[in-house]
């Protein structure tokens, strides 16, 4: 089975095809998506601000990761719940999207190195500064570019 | 002159029209709105969420706000900038948008909130900035503010789709709400 046929076989399931069917039903979860979004990068940007010296500066790293992990985990979980049925309704056109595959492919660094990497190293109190400030811009960077290829899939 | 032939002169401008004819520069623009939302409203959100009581219970209201707010206006700044020049490639179609114009009111009720709110804050604060779950006016305007943005931003999005365009024949009261012309330009 071919990855063509498995994205082919993923469009005609049940969910991709209610939202197509739905005149309002595709914006309605693409408007979750995006304040789920919103939500992430609340909780990325105070914890990537504080990694770098700014934001939250009087509290400790290990703190302002603690407070927004929980935002953060809620706001993968409300992503994932909206993403995967708009990507079933119109597997087809994302197999065609070069930015659907960027996102992807920046999903798939941005998820591991946030959770095995940036949260975790943030706890340790003898984290550097110069090696928080890498985490940050890292961070920022691969966050918003999947954000940015998410926004393009709507454009081809 | 009315503000609907001010769009019509606006739509006919020459950087109105190159913006609109673009292949990059519309998405582009239209991709960094949304990537200094996620900056703006993403850091409003962790504020609001102070003000609720729901996070950051061990930093006081005033050090969120200080700390936090200057890099909503930094965010704030861009998507205006960004918001005007996706206006100014489509004007009438814009002005002419039920949800451009609920969105629109919906900014003037969070700029009424947010203005109410800092002068609460700066008479009061004292009393309660180290506050856990500060008191139930400040809780209000995490509230209102939170949910301001909320159907600011699903009105935004909402903009692209065409159910409530004029020409697609309107009952009254739609057309009455989105302006609707007698006869499109």
């Amino acid at each position: 089975m071919s990855l063509f046929e498995v994205f082919d076989w993923l469009e005609q399931l049940p969910i991709g095809v209610a939202i197509r069917d739905s005149l309002w039903l595709f914006p309605v979860v693409e408007a979750g998506h995006l304040l789920g979004f919103v939500m992430l990068g609340g909780a990325v940007f105070v914890l990537d601000l504080r990694l770098l010296g700014f934001g939250l500066r009087e509290r400790s790293i290990a703190y302002v990761e603690r407070q927004t992990r929980p935002w953060l985990i809620a706001a993968v979980g409300v992503l994932f719940a909206t993403g995967i049925p708009l990507f079933l309704s119109e597997a087809i056109k994302c197999y065609y999207s070069t930015a659907f595959w960027v996102k992807m492919g920046a999903l798939g660094m941005a998820l591991p190195f946030t959770f095995v990497f940036r949260n975790r190293l943030a706890q340790q109190e003898s984290l550097r500064p110069a090696n928080a400030r890498w985490l940050g811009t890292a961070s920022i960077a691969v966050w918003l570019t999947v954000a940015a290829a998410g926004r393009w899939i709507g454009f081809s | 002159m009315s503000l609907l032939s001010f769009c019509e002169w606006l739509a006919s401008t020459r950087w109105s029209i190159d913006l609109h004819e673009s292949l990059y520069m519309y998405p582009l623009i239209e991709t960094t709105h949304v990537l200094s939302l996620l900056l703006f409203v993403g850091t409003v959100l962790f504020v609001d969420l102070r003000l609720l009581g729901w996070t950051l219970r061990d930093v006081p209201v005033s050090e969120v706000v200080g700390r936090i707010i200057p890099w909503a206006v930094a965010g704030f700044g861009i998507v205006s900038l960004t918001g005007f020049l996706l206006f100014y490639a489509i004007p009438v179609r814009t002005y002419l948008s039920i949800f451009f114009r609920i969105k629109m009111i919906m900014l003037v009720v969070a700029g009424v909130s947010v203005w109410t709110f800092h002068r609460y804050m700066n008479r009061t604060a004292a009393a309660w900035d180290r506050d856990p779950i500060p008191p139930p006016r400040a809780r209000l305007a995490g509230a209102v503010s939170l949910l301001s943005w909320v159907t600011v931003i699903v009105t935004g999005r909402m903009i692209a789709y065409d159910w409530f365009d004029c020409d697609r024949g309107q009952s009254a009261f739609v057309s009455w709400a989105a302006g609707c012309p007698a006869e499109l330009p």
